[in-house]
């Protein structure tokens, strides 16, 4: 990790379209935005291709980046609204893997069916709310993070939220254990 | 058949899809780089010029802009 002094000076250079200074942040920045995403669209090959499309805006929007503010947390918006435009694209058609990758395997106390529903049903929620609810529950963000990398108030992501769950609540009548 | 609650959802939603705790294994410069190279071929310092060069020239001699448009 650089200096707070090297760090701005980078943040500078960047600002102005510097590819050794975007090399730099991107090595810095790359593990970081990649487990963002992958918490967001939860398949480790598609977050390998939106980490480079993230950073590719990222390079495209450098004369807009403001190098006084927090790089990490601009950056982070930046892959939100590029697993979001995935999202959106990917639904509603894609179905479910059949297999699920190993670090995200179900407990095996919960039915195949059940959890089946579960996923079906919250893959098909609209991708603002299924985002808004993957951090928020499951992966239990702060609010305020949450709201910083969505670019709304908090209020309007504990609103998603609760879309997410009443429309969850409707599909969901009659399961559970 | 009655709604689950808000926190039977979460529960539920918790056990069926676990935190995403996935690390980057490769380096992806090398990916980002080809990427920046295919996109953005820039426009060599010649052409740019050329351009200027002709500008010039028909700003001089605007008499020469018909043949530039026969010759084009």
């Amino acid at each position: 990790m650089p200096l707070p002094e090297q760090q701005s000076v980078l943040l500078e250079q960047f600002a102005h379209g510097d590819l050794a200074a975007f090399e730099a942040l991107f090595r810095q920045f790359q593990a970081e935005v990649y487990r963002w995403i992958v918490r967001l669209v939860r398949d480790p090959g598609v977050a390998e291709d939106l980490s480079l499309e993230a950073f590719w805006r990222i390079y495209q929007a450098h004369a807009r980046f403001d190098p006084k503010r927090s790089f990490g947390a601009w950056a982070r918006r930046i892959a939100t609204n590029a697993a979001l435009d995935h999202l959106k694209r990917a639904r509603p058609q894609e179905s479910l893997p059949e297999e699920v990758p190993a670090a995200i395997a179900p407990n095996p106390a919960v039915q195949r069916d059940i959890r089946e529903r579960t996923m079906q049903a919250f893959r098909q929620l609209p991708a603002n709310l299924q985002i808004a609810a993957t951090l928020a529950l499951i992966e239990e963000q702060p609010y305020k993070d949450i709201a910083e990398s969505l670019g709304i108030s908090v209020g309007a992501v504990k609103l998603r939220v609760f879309r997410a769950l009443r429309i969850l609540r409707k599909k969901l009548r009659g399961i559970g254990p | 058949m009655t709604e689950p609650n808000d926190s039977k959802i979460v529960a539920l939603l918790k056990q069926s899809i676990r935190p995403a705790d996935f690390e980057l294994q490769p380096d992806l410069w090398p990916q980002m780089l080809r990427r920046l190279q295919e996109r953005s071929a820039p426009v060599p310092w010649f052409d740019w010029a050329l351009l200027a060069a002709l500008v010039l020239w028909l700003c001089f001699a605007p008499g020469n802009i018909p043949v530039l448009l026969y010759h084009l």
